[in-house]
């Protein structure tokens, strides 16, 4: 049998007190696409930072080829032929896509873009991507840069490819392109690690899967002979059930009517263009959309806290039957007025949570107002802290514990918690998901929809179609901050959302 | 394959961040850092002076303790230090880098001089002082204000900025005392000293005592303010993220400018106490570097102001002791310098190996 291109031997890796990998044993072969699988913080990333040369391992080793390697930075990785394509990518907006290729790399003789440019295409043909060498980033969408990174460790002569959660970002159909690239080059005998915690990619896409929980390695199984279930119950440990409730809605009402929205960025892009839609209590609103088309922005907008140049955010009161408009309002005056809106932020530690405050400090942040004392009360964000932490499992040491300490899923229970716990009237939550594990996500999910039933308007931005799909109710498509289409849930189709999103079809105007 | 000789060996050393260290840990490895400090001057006393190293600590604490009077000198020299530590406290939490401290202090010590210089004994000290001190903080907030109007309104660099009001403040101060000392010698003499008007009073018969006086309680006051009150929380979170900060609706441009009201005020209080309670003069150097000095009080403490007490000490303990050997052994000033470098180098170093662990080859794998 011919040597793994990479075997691991009892890896382990700490920080602090906190074991991230524990006695890793793993191989992959050449001509083969293994998918790391496990939930958030079960150490898949670690594992890969320390091939490519971010982290070194506290003990273990690593073979390739059979021989024992140490790779101490990323440039022992390219020498061991070892390319990471990373989450975020690292270009430079202003250069072309040949010129970001090369960037960094030393080379004998003269610095000749048209011979980069040839091998660029020639590595494009080979594996059929779709790349235009003198294109500039900046003009990219996501899955372009994504390509250029992918060309970027193959030029390198990378025969090792390590993605991280290579999906997250790309639609359905991107999606599709991206695997019949990797396809293509497991034929060609690269080896390929694809990290990822979306079962059904694993399943139409790798020939092998290999599991790790909470840093431990669970075992390797081949895909043809497992199932959603049985790799679900390797990731967590117990059975799961699957399925999201999808509750009927009862008594809607318009809660918040949004009528014409346009938002200019301060560079002047217009990055919200003409939105109308209203948000219904009882019923969960999805927003469906490639990442950065003006999510952000709207959700921001709606919450008091940028500027719309046009359209009008109305608001109707339950309680008193008035209706608001709340463009031109700061927080506090949409607070001052009665309106209950909570609002899950995208980026829970820079903008919903402070990282470095404990969880009573950051319960205080949307009820140290009250009251007229000059002095913080911090016996009832105490008392708030220690029931959610109950409530929603929370694993921390104790409330006094800064929540960038806490895993990504606790941090969000912990946003996600506060903001429920002023019992909204709308609910707004961006990607509240992203980077959690199953668990974790299915309780997000039974949370939106407790507060569904208790008749409050939520609006869920996701990228997973899968379960904007099981979720919503209604699903509303942008692409470029415009709104393409709104679809009913119950029968919306996958394949149809992808198209709305890239705005191919029903958008005022179309990419000809 | 050919492997490459470095490759197939581990890093001797590699350096992992603590996630959490035992309190009692910590202030072990600042001990061992002040003993080794205090070590490493040894050898550099020896082989510069020639002096017996234990005569010259026991000099050092000498100056600091020696006799009455000199711990009263030592006491106020903290008093001052802490009180233009505790000025910049509220900005600093809030990443505000006043380095402006400087000129606050020296401002609100004119405003304190003027009313000396201009009231005399005209009216009763029980008024004079008041406005003295009503004068000064108005004066340490005009100068703080400034520069946070600008960075609040037009996201200005507030560390140039306030930099550069410590230049633009020695200017006035030089023109007023060409006024006030039409002799050219530019030398303010002592305000009053016939009279004593508007001179801090002697506290049972202790000449800096008010000041002590007045500053612990600040301490107090500031620690309480940035530790238990909503403006102090609101700094806090300004500071950290002002991306919260908006998304909960603080008004951060309010909380910048309010908290550099309260940042020039100390430092204007400061500037009166060393004119009315220290000095009873003015001159371009009314501060001494205090203002700088501050800021490493300040951080060294991490902007606690109940630990500034502490660090405060510390730094004029070893600025006094530094005094003390260069008159005893008839030192050069730089050498006394150079031991109090080496101290604050290895007291400002542990902090590295409190926040991180340093991990060796292990002996097995080395072979």
């Amino acid at each position: 049998m011919s040597n793994a291109a990479i075997e691991l031997r009892g890896i382990t890796k700490r920080f602090g007190k906190i074991t991230a990998n524990k006695n890793v044993n793993l191989s992959v072969y050449g001509g083969e696409i293994l998918s790391l699988l496990g939930e958030n913080g079960s150490g898949k990333t670690t594992l890969m930072n320390m091939l490519s040369g971010i982290y070194y391992p506290d003990e273990g080793q690593i073979f390739i080829n059979g021989e024992e390697a140490v790779i101490r930075s990323p440039k022992d990785a390219f020498d061991y032929k070892i390319g990471m394509i990373h989450q975020h990518f690292k270009l430079i907006d202003v250069f072309s896509a040949a010129e970001n290729i090369v960037l960094g790399l030393k080379e004998n003789g003269r610095y000749d873009i048209k011979k980069v440019t040839a091998r660029v295409k020639s590595i494009s043909e080979k594996y059929g991507f779709d790349i235009d060498p003198d294109k500039k980033i900046y003009e990219m969408s996501v899955s372009e840069k994504q390509t250029v990174e992918i060309v970027k460790v193959l030029y390198r002569g990378a025969d090792i490819l390590i993605l991280d959660e290579p999906t997250a970002v790309l639609t359905p159909q991107e999606t599709q392109k991206l695997f019949a690239v990797l396809r293509r080059m497991r034929d060609d005998g690269k080896a390929i690690i694809i990290i990822t915690h979306k079962l059904h990619e694993v399943l139409s896409l790798s020939d092998r899967v290999a599991v790790l929980r909470k840093g431990e390695y669970i075992g390797t199984v081949k895909t043809a002979e497992t199932d959603e279930s049985q790799l679900t119950e390797m990731m967590v440990g117990k059975k799961v059930s699957l399925n999201i409730d999808r509750t009927e809605s009862e008594n809607t009402a318009d809660r918040l009517v949004i009528n014409g929205l346009d938002l200019y960025d301060e560079n002047g892009v217009k990055v919200l263009d003409d939105i109308t839609f209203t948000a219904k209590s009882g019923e969960i609103l999805g927003i469906a959309g490639i990442a950065g088309s003006g999510q952000r922005e709207l959700l921001e907008a709606i919450a008091g806290l940028l500027k719309v140049s046009s359209g009008e955010i109305i608001y109707n009161n339950p309680k008193t039957g008035d209706s608001e408009n709340l463009r031109d309002k700061t927080p506090i005056q949409i607070r001052d007025l009665g309106v209950r809106l909570s609002f899950v932020p995208e980026d829970r530690l820079g903008m919903g949570l402070v990282g470095n405050m404990d969880i009573v400090d950051n319960m205080m942040l949307r009820s140290y107002r009250r009251g007229k004392s000059v002095f913080v009360n911090r016996q009832s964000p105490k008392k708030l802290a220690e029931d959610i932490i109950k409530d929603l499992e929370i694993a921390t040491p104790n409330a006094n514990t800064p929540v960038r300490r806490l895993s990504g899923g606790n941090v969000q229970k912990v946003l996600v918690g506060r903001e429920i716990a002023a019992s909204p009237t709308v609910l707004m939550a961006a990607y509240p998901v992203r980077g959690l594990d199953i668990n974790s996500s299915y309780m997000i999910y039974n949370l939106l929809n407790k507060q569904k039933e208790n008749g409050v308007a939520v609006i869920f931005v996701g990228e997973d179609l899968d379960v904007l799909t099981e979720l919503c109710d209604r699903i509303m498509v942008i692409g470029s901050g415009r709104v393409t289409g709104i679809l009913d849930g119950r029968t919306a189709d996958k394949n149809e959302i992808g198209l709305l999103m890239t705005g191919t079809n029903g958008g005022a105007e179309n990419e000809n | 394959m050919k492997t490459n000789e470095k490759h197939t060996r581990e890093p001797l050393f590699h350096i992992t961040k603590r996630s959490d260290i035992v309190w009692w840990k910590a202030w072990i490895i600042r001990a061992i850092a002040i003993i080794s400090a205090l070590i490493v001057c040894s050898f550099v006393i020896i082989a510069l002076t020639k002096y017996n190293p234990i005569q010259v600590y026991k000099t050092m604490i000498e100056g600091s303790f020696g006799s009455e009077r000199k711990i009263w000198i030592l006491l106020q020299n903290i008093a001052m230090l802490l009180c233009i530590s505790l000025a910049v406290t509220p900005a600093f939490k809030m990443r505000f880098w006043n380095l402006g401290a400087e000129g606050q202090v020296l401002i609100g010590g004119l405003a304190s001089a003027a009313c000396m210089f201009y009231f005399k004994d005209s009216i009763p000290n029980g008024l004079l002082i008041p406005i003295m001190l009503v004068a000064s903080i108005l004066g340490g907030v005009i100068w703080g204000v400034i520069p946070a109007f600008f960075k609040a309104n037009w996201g200005t660099n507030e560390s140039l900025f306030t930099l550069m009001m410590n230049y633009v403040a020695t200017q006035p101060v030089a023109f007023f005392i060409m006024v006030w000392v039409p002799n050219g010698s530019s030398v303010m003499g002592v305000i009053n000293q016939m009279t004593k008007s508007g001179w801090l009073p002697d506290l049972f018969g202790k000449k800096y005592l008010l000041n002590i006086i007045v500053v612990a309680v600040v301490t107090v006051i500031m620690f309480v303010y940035l530790k238990y009150s909503k403006q102090g929380y609101e700094i806090s979170v300004v500071g950290e993220s002002e991306n919260t900060a908006r998304y909960i609706g603080i008004n951060v441009k309010k909380v910048i400018i309010r908290t550099m009201i309260i940042s020039g005020a100390v430092c204007g209080l400061a500037g009166f106490l060393l004119v009315s309670g220290t000095n009873h003069t003015v001159s371009t150097n009314l501060a001494g570097g205090m203002g700088f000095t501050a800021i490493m009080v300040s951080w060294l403490a991490k902007f606690n102001p109940v630990v500034m007490t502490l660090t405060s000490f510390l730094i004029v303990f070893l600025q006094r002791g530094a005094g003390e050997i260069a008159t005893a052994f008839r030192l050069n000033e730089s050498v006394s310098d150079i031991l109090t470098g080496i101290i604050i180098f290895f007291i400002i170093g542990c902090e590295f190996f409190i926040n991180y662990r340093i991990n060796k080859r292990s002996k097995k794998e080395a072979e």
